[in-house]
């Protein structure tokens, strides 16, 4: 949709579904999501703790933990599907047209080997380098990161980076193999803001220079703002709200969007309560019928209580809510409300 | 505002050093110095009744260090402490401390790790009142109780549940009723909305401002969330290493900070207005603790600095309503200017 007509998007997920088996019965974590991202193109993908974001991000990757599985539903990456390939092919996707930046930077690095030898293995692993080749090519990662004195620091150990470092590190890993689309979940939400700055402007100006697409999975709505050309809002496992990130921030159409756009508090206006959307995101096994917002939901009608609303186009983004169905009946359309 | 000598909350000097030394042994048999963290190295706050204290900083700075020394978790290496005129450190009966602890209490950042989880809501929202022997009785302490869970938005009957039924929203509500149950004057919150998500910090920061007006609560606020602090102080102070750089108001802080440290902090918060405003990503990160640098101990990010920085540690001067301990400022080297934001009208 929002791929340029002329070429192909890299990434196309269609009505993809992931399901927990538990005793409890089968949860349905993400539910009918699809959305497209473009070559170069920096999707931000955001929602509270339980929303289904990162487990869209691991679908992608293929990195579900079991007993986490995909139920249905397509991701197709530059027009090959890779939701449903053996481990090893997906292996080699992974890393080579695929790389993940996960949160702890910690815990994406090995303890017990040099940062210079990670990333030599994973050069070595996807590009027919030899091993004097691929160190070159890693201290020119490092430096490419930003990590003063690479030659040195590339003997370094992960315990002696600072934490903003270990996170350099991890980008110069995922991009080791120049891959079409990164995949970054909260990638900066584990650092001091001053250092979350560094990150993301280098985030920003890598993916510029080496045209990767980024699909940014975080709860941090500035983050978005500052970094993604389009959002997805994410809410109960469902894709509440779609469009390019200006729109959706100054003019979002999905009540849920509005309500968590007013809770951040912003610089420059003081006021004196916070908007604040009553309740919690359900649990998921307890999602009310029709809209999952509606029992938060200060505009709900009576079709909201019972049939399940679809992405919709409203005015410059897309949402799924009723408000937004112009031609159909149901859900009263509160146009100062909703416009305003 | 602080009127002179009505200050509720007095601090003068505080220092708490941390010795992560190595064990004597192995310092003796290879010669390794004694090692000392100086988490919090001599500060001045005071907070008037009724007022909204923040400190932000980043991590490692000292601002939780702080918190824990306020309400008496730590005892102080030097500096003293006074609530409403009673000194801290001077009292060491066991009756003196209770009565002065039980006019403040805190609420702690992770609502999963702070409440007992064998514990009914109802026990823990009455173990206050149990330990400063508030109540009179079996009904009135039940009467308590669900007074402060409604107090909180919650269900009186929530207090039969544990605490795992509960969201971390929910959750941080308990921590504020059972930090309510003591009936205190003064709450010491430690980075209270940051493990909850926005919507539900706003909740919570709701229901602090809520209560604040209520009761007449003096707050002493820690965070690291710059928009949030700005939400919801009155003053505010910026910690780097263990130290006060600046402190002001709330709204002269954020329209015309004057520390390079405090300009820094400001360019780091993400722009939702989308004004494209350009961040200008400051270099390098917060030195350790344990061998600060010498003289301000900011210079070696300081676009500012000079040898003067290096070498001599900046007092606090006063400042346009609050205090800026920097060379540049006292010198004129460094301008102070408005900030603009884009208002979100």
């Amino acid at each position: 949709m929002a791929a340029a007509s002329n070429n192909q998007p890299l990434l196309e997920v269609r009505n993809l579904r992931v399901e927990f088996p538990t005793r409890r019965g089968t949860l349905l974590a993400v539910d009918d999501v699809s959305f497209d991202i473009a070559p170069g193109e920096v999707l931000g993908v955001v929602g509270e703790s339980g929303a289904g974001k990162s487990l869209t991000g691991n679908a992608i990757i293929g990195l579900l933990e079991p007993p986490g599985r995909v139920a249905g539903g397509e991701i197709r990456l530059e027009g090959r599907r890779i939701d449903n390939l053996p481990y090893e092919q997906m292996r080699k996707i992974r890393g080579a047209r695929i790389g993940a930046i996960f949160q702890d930077p910690l815990t994406s690095l090995n303890p017990l080997y040099s940062v210079g030898r990670q990333l030599v293995e994973t050069i070595q692993t996807h590009k027919p380098l030899s091993a004097a080749q691929a160190r070159t090519r890693a201290i020119d990662l490092l430096k490419e990161v930003g990590i003063p004195g690479a030659e040195m620091r590339i003997d370094h150990y992960p315990h002696q980076f600072s934490g903003g470092m270990r996170q350099r590190v991890v980008i110069a890993l995922a991009l080791c193999a120049d891959p079409r689309l990164i995949v970054a979940d909260e990638p900066t939400t584990a650092l001091d803001v001053s250092i979350q700055a560094q990150i993301i402007a280098l985030l920003k100006r890598l993916c510029r220079e080496h045209g990767t697409a980024v699909m940014l999975v975080t709860h941090d709505m500035g983050v978005i703002a500052e970094t993604a050309d389009r959002v997805a809002v994410m809410y109960a496992g469902r894709v509440a709200e779609i469009g390019p990130v200006r729109d959706v921030v100054k003019h979002a159409r999905h009540p849920y969007t509005k309500g968590l756009m007013g809770s951040i508090p912003s610089l420059g206006v003081r006021t004196d309560r916070l908007t604040q959307i009553d309740g919690a995101m359900p649990r998921l096994t307890e999602i009310p019928s029709g809209c999952a917002f509606n029992p938060r939901c200060t505009f709900k009608g009576q079709r909201c209580l019972v049939e399940r609303p679809n992405l919709m186009p409203a005015g410059d983004t897309r949402a799924a809510c009723w408000l937004h169905d112009r031609g159909g009946v149901g859900a009263p359309i509160l146009k100062e409300t909703v416009d305003a | 505002m602080p009127d002179g000598g009505a200050d509720f909350v007095r601090i003068e000097g505080l220092k708490r050093h941390f010795d992560v030394s190595a064990p004597w042994l192995v310092r003796k048999l290879e010669g390794r110095p004694r090692q000392v963290v100086q988490a919090v190295d001599g500060i001045d706050i005071e907070i008037a009744k009724g007022e909204t204290f923040s400190l932000v900083g980043e991590s490692g700075c000292g601002k939780s260090t702080v918190a824990r020394l306020v309400v008496g978790l730590y005892p102080p290496t030097a500096g003293r402490i006074e609530i409403d005129g009673n000194d801290m450190a001077g009292r060491r009966s066991r009756t003196d401390m209770a009565a002065l602890r039980r006019r403040m209490q805190m609420i702690f950042q992770d609502p999963f790790a702070s409440l007992n989880p064998r514990w009914r809501v109802f026990d823990i929202i009455a173990e206050p009142i149990r330990a400063f022997g508030l109540s009179t009785g079996k009904a009135d302490l039940e009467a308590r109780v669900a007074a402060l869970l409604r107090q909180v938005k919650l269900n009186p009957a929530d207090g039969r549940k544990y605490p795992h039924e509960f969201s971390g929203g929910q959750r941080q509500r308990i921590s504020i009723a059972r930090a309510l149950a003591s009936e205190p004057e003064f709450l010491v919150c430690d980075e209270p909305t940051s493990a909850l998500d926005v919507s539900v910090q706003a909740q919570i920061l709701n229901l602090m401002v809520d209560l604040q007006r209520r009761l007449q609560l003096t707050y002493l606020f820690i965070s690291h969330n710059l928009a949030v602090v700005y939400h919801i102080s009155t003053r505010v102070g910026v910690m780097y290493l263990g130290r006060l750089v600046e402190v002001a108001p709330t709204d002269t802080l954020f329209r015309r900070p004057k520390h390079p440290y405090t300009r820094m902090l400001l360019d780091t918060i993400p722009d939702l207005e989308m004004t494209g405003r350009q961040r200008s990503p400051v270099g390098g990160e917060v030195p350790s603790p344990i061998n600060p640098p010498s003289g301000c101990t900011f210079h070696p990010r300081c676009p500012f600095a000079n040898d003067r920085c290096k070498t001599e540690r900046p007092k606090a001067l006063p400042i346009e309503g609050g205090t800026v301990a920097c060379h540049a400022i006292e010198e004129g080297r460094l301008p102070i200017e408005d900030r603009t934001y884009a208002l979100n009208t």
